[in-house]
């Protein structure tokens, strides 16, 4: 990802394009003997979050090496933090582009050198269609971030109290975000696939970078092996999807199912199995769930935080991606598979929670618990149901990083202080750190006014809406269990006085908790956020709506191998393929922010139609 | 013909040989052994589709890199001790290992035999029907649909021109891995960038070590009274 | 000569399915890290067959190019396993998946 072969590639790639994928039959190849291979258009803009957080890393990585002296302690972690931050504020001006904005509040986008009249506002894709840019890959995008900054600012007092050093936990954690931010997006299973890897590579690795615990190095190893195993169940769905449809591509697959039943179709169910067996064991749900207790158990809190906020959301996207966007049209045949899981994931992950006496353990089953929450969101298969999902993922990274983050702190040099025991009177002797974990753990029970309960209102909403009523009633009678154990602990801080005398006996100052300033601050972002949310989530609830998962052909490339007529469809989640108009004229008629052709039904411009006839043709390509 | 079916012959026996040592040996040189003798098979099988590009890398990365890699770290663990197999560690995990075993083989094999509901059903495998436009499609005899494929079924040509489809599957998978796949090229960038950066960081030894010697200086009676006292972390 | 194919095309499926299996199993049942390391090292390899196969079914090249990433991602996840159990045996030769017991319960 050098700087240099970019550079080579976005020179090439404005000199030819032509039709690169399709057959590949024996007859010799059309010789490309000036060496011009037709290669993807790049919109780089589109790119800048992945590259800056790639680059980022690798960059840090490389001042770390150049660096004679020692590096001051603050220099990784700020330069983290501003990777981050300008990742995210990369995706503005792409945001404004799929919702069809010109400006946001001050800044205007119109005279930006990447934003051409060659492309109408409306989510789009490119790298030959492997990389979708739509307000679902942006929202991901920014959480994962979010997920990174707040990590950061953890892992950086964790590590100095570990003495721990070096910049490679802050170098994975970019590198990470890279593939998570690869899976939000990704229209291309393989990429997809690569993406998953990157992300699960890298965190194995951060779970098991406390060289000191032997917890830590044995729940890195335990994650490798679980996650290598179900990386492998993924690859052989990846290849039945493959082996059934003759593509990859999301986009592809998508518009062949919806003209007819692969002869196969069994290959393809199966394939949809061993995905889901996959995505199961990366975001935890039962019954594929058996490592997570033991990993969050045994690996550095701070990581944890990741683990539970950054992979997860990254699996939750790629799933709803794959799934609800792509494998639409055989909803009815994984929805039941998402339901059993679901149902498992809600009961077991409340009721084994209870019995539990590691705090962190409790999270990891309460994490199980929010993962079923979450797929009952998928299961609904529908804008809402997407829509509830983003919210859920955006409400619980910033709730369960602010849980492990008091976790990080209660634990103590060592990291091993996490029994219930060693929670008893805190609220004695650290008021402030308790209170803090108590907003979180009754936002994570989904007690009003808190931003939990608007998540858990609005997945179950989504799977009422789809017709699962009975889904949402487990989902709510688990949340009723789940309350119990929140309370537990609320209960050890502030009632139990434990074995160390009376309440008025003055708190022992070894008992007292040094809480690291930037630790300080990710939980204040945490509470802001938990409460500000919840009181009121209309700013946030809007932005999920917003962010719909459409599927796009790229737009100039690829088309013509893959539609007969050079076309450009798009197909929002409705599975409605939309041809486009001319996208010469596209006129960008913004300055009305309401305007939102992105989730509008036929409204998105995409250039180069060129038969109007090939666009009648595919209407049979409509989901009946 | 006849030729491909003997070398697919031998070269599945081999194969499943080999994966069965890996999972029954006790020693995990002779896994290794066995995991080379499978890993080589495919490559035989790969040349034997017309991958002949992949038949070579195969060799060389799996072969030559990964489980010598894997062969060099039993070595440096001086692991290379026999595995008790005959106690069972969790009750009853065997046989629900052969289940699931027993699962997947007679499901994932069963698919292929299977009628799907789809149209035009042969019950065939070669009707996994390539729906995707351009591509051609087969009818129950494997025959090529499209006029045009008739010829794009690799085996059935003659040999000259099979050696040049073997020239070309470099030349097209170059031009594809650079065109269509370009993003997943650069993206495995960063994966072996994450590979790099943590075996760094697992090889690194912290300043303040639990009580553990260097493995050189001691004998490995020595190292274990130690890593016993050294367990206390938790 | 095309029934052959065919034939021949479905043996290749089931011996990877057979594979597959094989490894699954191994990870199931074996207690050294390093031996399970292997086994899903078979997994991966089974999954490449059925992409080439499957390349070869449907004429397209595109499987054969996921064999070449799967092959860079198995690499990076062997360095990675391999360092791990490496760290960790430094600490305590010998251990198995068994004896990492610090997490059970």
């Amino acid at each position: 990802m050098s700087a240099g072969i970019l550079a080579t590639m976005a020179s090439v790639a404005q000199t030819g394009i032509e039709p690169i994928s399709g057959p590949i039959g024996i007859e010799p190849i059309s010789a490309p003997v000036d060496g011009a291979v037709p290669t993807p258009e790049i919109t780089w803009a589109a790119l800048l979050p992945l590259i800056i957080l790639g680059l980022g890393g690798l960059l840090l990585l490389t001042l770390s090496s150049l660096l004679k002296r020692k590096a001051p302690r603050a220099l990784y972690p700020i330069w983290t933090i501003a990777t981050a931050v300008l990742a995210v504020a990369s995706v503005v001006p792409v945001w404004a582009k799929v919702q069809g904005f010109n400006s946001i509040l001050w800044w205007d986008f119109r005279d930006l050198w990447w934003q051409p009249a060659t492309t109408a506002p409306g989510p789009f894709s490119t790298l030959g269609g492997a990389y979708g840019v739509d307000g679902f890959s942006l929202f991901v995008t920014v959480l994962i971030c979010c997920a990174v900054i707040l990590t950061t600012l953890l892992i950086s007092g964790y590590l100095q109290r570990e003495e721990l050093d070096g910049p490679e936990p802050y170098a994975l954690l970019l590198l990470a975000a890279t593939g998570g931010v690869v899976m939000a997006g990704a229209n291309d299973l393989i990429v997809l696939f690569l993406g998953l890897e990157t992300i699960s590579i890298a965190v194995y690795v951060l779970a098991a970078s406390h060289l000191r615990r032997a917890q830590s190095q044995e729940a890195g190893l335990k994650y490798f092996i679980l996650g290598g195993f179900s990386s492998a169940f993924f690859l052989y769905g990846i290849a039945m999807v493959y082996g059934a449809t003759g593509t990859t591509n999301l986009v592809l697959i998508k518009s062949s199912l919806a003209e007819s039943i692969p002869r196969h179709d069994l290959l393809l169910l199966v394939g949809f199995a061993m995905l889901l067996v996959g995505f199961g064991f990366k975001v935890a749900a039962v019954p594929f769930h058996s490592w997570s207790p033991d990993v969050y158990d045994g690996a550095p809190s701070p990581v944890v935080a990741f683990m539970a906020s950054a992979v997860k959301v990254a699996g939750f996207a790629a799933l709803v991606r794959v799934f609800v966007a792509g494998f639409g049209q055989y909803a009815a045949d994984w929805q039941p598979l998402i339901y059993a899981l679901a149902v498992l994931s809600l009961v077991v992950g409340s009721s084994l929670a209870i019995v539990q006496t590691n705090v962190k353990r409790t999270l990891a089953y309460s994490s199980i618990s929010h993962a079923g929450f979450i797929l009952i969101a998928v299961e609904a298969a529908s804008e809402t149901g997407t829509a509830a999902v983003l919210f859920y993922a955006a409400a619980y990274t910033f709730m369960v990083a602010g849980s492990f983050g008091v976790a990080t702190l209660v634990g103590r040099a060592g990291d091993g202080r996490h029994s219930l025991d060693d929670y008893k009177g805190l609220g004695r002797t650290n008021p402030v750190l308790a209170g803090t974990l108590t907003i979180f753990l009754l936002a994570q029970a989904g007690v009003p006014f808190t931003v939990g309960f608007v998540a858990k209102f609005y997945a179950v909403i989504a799977a009422v809406q789809a017709g699962s009523a009975a889904l949402g009633v487990v989902a709510m009678l688990s949340a009723v269990i789940a309350a119990f154990l929140y309370l537990r602990i609320i209960v050890a801080m502030y009632m139990a006085e434990g074995d160390d005398g009376g309440s008025d006996a003055p708190a022992d100052p070894a008992d007292h908790i040094h809480v690291p300033r930037p630790a300080a601050a990710a939980l204040a972002i945490c509470v802001l956020v938990t409460i500000g949310f919840g009181l009121f989530p209309g700013w946030l609830t809007d932005m999920a709506a917003d962010s719909t998962v459409v599927l796009v052909e790229q737009g100039s490339t690829d088309a013509s191998t893959a539609l007969p007529g050079g076309q450009t469809l798009i197909v929002d989640d409705e599975g409605n393929l939309v041809p486009a108009g001319d996208g010469a004229v596209a006129p960008t008629e913004a300055s009305d922010p309401s305007a939102d052709p992105a989730t509008g039904d036929g409204a998105v411009e995409a250039p180069q139609v060129q038969d109007p006839a090939a666009a009648e043709g595919t209407a049979s390509v409509e989901r009946p | 013909m006849g030729v491909q079916i003997v070398v697919f012959a031998v070269c599945a026996i081999v194969a499943l040989l080999g994966a069965l040592g890996v999972v029954f040996a006790r020693n995990p040189v002779h896994s290794a052994l066995g995991l080379v003798a499978t890993l080589f098979a495919i490559a035989v099988l790969f040349v034997n589709q017309n991958a002949q590009f992949l038949g070579v890398v195969q060799v060389i990365v799996y072969t030559g890199a990964i489980v010598v890699l894997i062969l060099f770290v039993i070595m440096l663990l001086g692991v290379d001790t026999d595995e008790d197999l005959d106690t069972e560690p969790l009750l009853g995990q065997r046989w629900a290992a052969v289940i699931v075993a027993l699962l997947l083989i007679g499901g994932i094999a069963g698919i292929f035999f299977v009628e799907g509901r789809g149209e035009a059903v042969t019950g065939q495998v070669a009707a996994l029907a390539p729906i995707v436009p351009g591509i051609p499609s087969t009818d129950a005899q494997g025959n090529p649909t499209t006029a045009a494929g008739v010829d794009t079924f690799v085996r059935a040509l003659p040999a000259e021109q099979q050696q040049a489809i073997g020239e070309q599957n470099i030349t097209q998978i170059g031009e594809h891995l650079f065109t269509d796949y370009v993003f997943a090229f650069m993206i495995t960038a960063a994966l072996l960038t994450i590979a790099v950066i943590g075996a760094v960081l697992m090889a690194r030894r912290p300043k303040r070590y639990e009580p553990m010697p260097e493995l050189e200086d001691t004998s490995y009676e020595d190292v274990d009274e130690l890593s016993t006292t050294g367990e206390v972390t938790g | 000569m095309n029934v052959d194919t065919i034939d021949l095309n479905a043996g290749y499926l089931v011996l990877a399915a057979m594979l597959f299996a094989i490894g699954a199993a191994g990870v199931l049942v074996r207690r050294n890290p390093l031996v399970i390391v292997m086994c899903v090292e078979l997994m991966l390899n089974a999954v490449n067959l059925t992409l080439v196969t499957f390349s070869t079914m449907l004429n397209d090249i595109a499987g054969q190019i996921m064999v070449l990433f799967v092959l860079v991602v198995a690499a990076a996840e062997v360095v990675v396993g391999l360092g791990i159990i490496v760290a960790i045996s430094r600490r305590r030769p010998g251990a198995t998946a068994d004896d990492i017991r610090v997490l059970r319960g």
